[in-house]
């Protein structure tokens, strides 16, 4: 199933609005790392409220998708991750350094306006 | 209501259905939707272990009981090439595929009990349990 991917003004906010699965979550990276080019993207949200599992494969594609859009001129805010999402991964030993992570998505743009600000 | 499930495990997409039967049967034992999301993505990591390094495999689901316990009982299963070095392979960062070398040691984390047999060029069984508190 593929993550819709939203334009306003200059960001990007994709919600992954489903479970995916591994080939959903590496077209999903490709998707957004051409629509960057193609919106000219300053930022990206990407909302992940309806995920109720994120293993290591869907951190580690998560953490690319952030690095690759940094690399291609775009700040990324990955929103949204569930109490319980986020215990697992702390137990598993995973986690998203150096990206930014909000509440959710009001907070992600607020964070992508400051830093623009 | 809570009978044993099986799942074929050949490619990705089945990993989510396991952990997603996985989570269901958790919750019908009676476990907290935290406890679930620590259930679903260990089977997640099992599974996704399956498919790439032995292709096919499957996962089998089961309530467990034990001294008036109630838990939940993870069996992943394959006839895959089989792990040369368990105590490596449950190293963290230890892998010899392109990914975290998370899978196992994480699994092992998020659940209670954890055993793994592993015979090369015969395949691997990991089997996890988790008990309610």
């Amino acid at each position: 199933m593929p993550v819709p991917i939203l334009k306003q003004n200059s960001t990007l906010i994709a919600s992954i609005v489903s479970a995916l699965s591994d080939q959903d979550l590496v077209e999903f990276r490709d998707d957004l790392a051409r629509k960057i080019g193609t919106h000219r993207a300053k930022g990206v949200v990407i909302d992940v409220t309806a995920i109720d599992v994120l293993d290591s494969f869907a951190t580690r594609t998560l953490r690319g998708i952030a690095y690759a859009a940094r690399l291609r001129g775009a700040r990324t805010v990955i929103v949204g991750i569930q109490p319980s999402v986020a215990f697992a991964m702390v137990q598993l030993g995973l986690d998203l350094a150096g990206i930014d992570t909000a509440l959710d998505l009001e907070e992600g743009l607020a964070i992508l306006a400051r830093t623009r600000a | 209501m809570t009978d044993a499930v099986r799942i074929a495990i050949e490619r990705d997409i089945d990993i989510v259905s396991a952990r997603q039967a996985g989570r269901t049967l958790a919750q019908q034992i009676g476990f907290t939707s935290t406890e679930q999301t620590l259930i679903a993505t260990a089977i997640s990591e099992v599974a996704r272990n399956i498919v790439v390094y032995a292709k096919f495999g499957e996962i089998e689901l089961a309530p467990a009981h034990d001294d008036g316990r109630d838990g939940i009982l993870v069996i992943a299963r394959d006839r895959g090439p089989g792990i040369a070095d368990v105590a490596l392979a449950l190293r963290d960062g230890y892998s010899t595929k392109r990914s975290l070398g998370m899978g196992l040691p994480g699994a092992r984390r998020l659940m209670d009990d954890f055993d793994i047999q592993s015979l090369v060029g015969r395949g691997t069984t990991v089997t996890m349990k988790k008990w309610r508190r």
